[in-house]
């Protein structure tokens, strides 16, 4: 452990060569330089994701009313503060469903799409970067290739084609927005394996007679999962910002199911008799995103020795 | 350098290769046309007919032959809609959201590259604090929720912009400002730390050793130096601009290429919404290679190392 302590610096150097597209990638922290590194902060921003994966999480348990359920003679109510009553806290909809509800229902969709999507592309470009490293040669140029092409263009373009094409099933759209951002832990992980495997504790635990796959699974693996995880929370917000937009353009989540961007799609029609409908989703989501980026700042000065 | 100059551009036309394979395995994997398209009551004959006169009866290779030299030969196909051709559609929508784009995408750069290098410079003042801080929130808005802010705040309470369309100078302020406010910020977040880095450099203290005056120092040692990955971020941005119009200008209604594939998506115009799709993504390459080339323009090491950046 010593030995794997001592290469893994070299290997965060090793990344932070300047490639065409790293820079992107990983701009430095300037939540530390702003004084916003502050404990207080950082707490907020994490109880505010721990409320909201709760919230995902028991959204059945917690909706006042059906999230479909639709009240014809309770359309467009205001919400408590605009003058509402406490039927409906945050107001309903243009068909008379609750706000509320809907936006707890949402969350859960949006955030359990969102994890599960960014997870994919997590192991996905994980393992194709590790299999680019380990075979080199043709399957590494291969690989590259499609990193490259995936780098050069905006992904919304991809996940349009996609989901215009074969329509807004769930499924089509989880795997969509996983496909999103692979190419930055395919580039990581290959990086971080072709130094490591120059790592001595490599060379020793090989010489034990260890299969290749058990070095990489017990071995490599747990010594790149820092920055790996630093990757993570860089990508979630974009994740999720991608998710959004796609189904406030009607192309994601489709009704009966719904999401905060689908939300804010609909809102977008009611903005001067209801601007609740569209402004609650909205916020929820800007301060999920700004949340992230936060703690997603301050988690890389702690885990990642290179930018100390 | 010519060989770091053919290396890019074969890698462009690699890129763009790989992006029209990929929507012709997405569109011939999203089924067959003649079923999604045509009513479902149609005798097979007449379906078999359309087939023929669609070319989806060939083997896989001979359609993807086709479909090559027919977009070589710049036919995207015609609308189903309109019954012309889509890329006189997408054309002549085209000038709307370049008008657009240019606006949007210069006034954030010039916005950011100015407060990103304040910022730096007067690193750790209120100042540097506030840019940051309107950094972070510029990233972390979605630009279709910033963009109906501005519509509820501008257009219905205040009433001073008006809230969709185009023609005048007022109509493009909002698009633009939610279309430029997150390239904005990630450009002014990087320009900061990109200045950071260069001034704490060797030869930036050298410079100041030899007796550079401060404004010297940062003009002649410190911003070309900078320049030279902001390239990169710049031309990144550029495609996520672009891609961005599609939202913004549906949120606005603007009447631009954005807008033509939003309507496309909902009335399955496949050949539309498959021209603007291959169009952003050529300008986008394009862009990227542009970029690079001015990279290596800028940075003699890049000239001088050959291709493998």
């Amino acid at each position: 452990m010593t030995i794997a302590a001592q290469d893994k610096p070299t290997a965060l150097q090793e990344q932070s060569t300047p490639q065409s597209g790293a820079i992107i990638e990983n701009p430095p922290s300037l939540v530390r330089r702003l004084g916003l590194n502050r404990p207080w902060i950082v707490i907020l921003a994490a109880a505010y994701l721990v409320v909201v994966v709760l919230v995902a999480i028991f959204a059945p348990f917690l909706q006042p009313y059906e999230h479909t359920a639709q009240d014809l003679f309770e359309m467009r109510n205001p919400p408590i503060f605009m003058g509402g009553d406490w039927r409906y806290i945050l107001g309903s909809d243009d068909l008379g469903r609750d706000v509320l509800s809907r936006v707890i229902y949402g969350t859960r969709i949006s955030v359990m799409i969102a994890l599960v999507g960014t997870v994919i592309g997590a192991v996905l470009g994980s393992a194709l970067g590790i299999i680019a490293a380990h075979f080199r040669g043709w399957v590494d140029e291969i690989v590259m290739m499609f990193v490259d092409a995936q780098s050069a263009m905006p992904f919304i373009i991809f996940a349009l084609a996609v989901l215009v094409f074969f329509g807004g099933e769930f499924w089509v759209l989880v795997i969509v927005v996983g496909v999103d951002g692979w190419q930055y832990y395919a580039r990581l992980a290959r990086g971080m394996v072709f130094s490591s495997g120059r790592a001595t504790y490599v060379e020793a635990v090989r010489s034990l007679g260890v299969p290749m796959w058990r070095v990489y699974l017990r071995h490599v693996l747990p010594n790149i999962l820092p920055a790996l995880m630093v990757q993570f929370t860089i990508n979630l917000p974009g994740t999720i910002m991608l998710e959004t937009t796609l189904s406030f353009l009607g192309l994601g989540v489709q009704p009966p199911m719904t999401s905060l961007g689908q939300m804010l799609g609909l809102g977008r029609n009611y903005l001067l008799q209801a601007p609740w409908i569209a402004i609650t989703p909205g916020l929820i989501i800007f301060l999920i995103t700004l949340s992230i980026s936060v703690l997603g700042d301050w988690l890389r000065d702690h885990l990642d020795p290179s930018l100390r | 350098m010519v060989g770091y100059v053919t290396l890019k551009i074969i890698r462009a036309i690699a890129t763009l290769w790989l992006v029209v394979t990929f929507v012709f395995v997405i569109l011939r994997l999203s089924g067959d046309p003649a079923i999604v398209l045509l009513p479902m009551d149609l005798p097979t004959s007449i379906a078999d007919v359309y087939r023929m006169r669609w070319g989806t009866d060939l083997p896989l290779w001979e359609q993807y032959v086709r479909y090559m030299s027919s977009l070589l030969q710049g036919d995207f196909g015609v609308s189903f809609f309109d019954h012309r051709p889509a890329i006189d559609l997408v054309i002549e929508r085209l000038p709307k959201t370049l008008q657009l784009g240019l606006v949007a995408y210069g006034g954030a750069t010039v916005l950011a590259l100015t407060l990103g290098v304040i910022a730096a410079l007067y690193r750790d003042t209120l100042i540097d604090r506030l840019v940051m801080i309107l950094a972070v929130f510029g990233y972390s808005m979605p630009n279709f929720f910033l963009g109906l802010l501005l519509i509820i705040f501008f257009s219905l309470q205040l009433r001073w912009l008006p809230p969709s369309g185009s023609g005048t100078l007022a109509h493009m302020v909002m698009p633009a400002v939610a279309l430029g406010l997150a390239v904005s910020a990630q450009i002014a977040r990087f320009t900061r730390s990109s200045i950071l880095e260069v001034l704490g450099q060797s030869y930036i203290r050298t410079a100041r050793a030899k007796g550079a005056s401060w404004w010297r120092r940062i003009r002649w040692h410190a911003l070309p130096n900078a320049a030279i990955p902001l390239v990169t971020v710049l031309g990144f941005n550029f495609g996520l601009m672009i891609a961005g119009t599609i939202v913004i200008e549906t949120v606005f209604a603007w009447p631009g290429m954005g807008h033509l594939f939003y309507q496309a998506v909902g009335v399955s115009d496949f050949a539309v919404v498959q021209t603007v799709l291959l169009l952003i993504a050529a300008s986008v390459i394009l862009v990227n290679l542009f970029v690079d080339l001015l990279y290596a323009a800028l940075d003699p090491r890049v000239r001088l190392r050959g291709g493998d950046v």
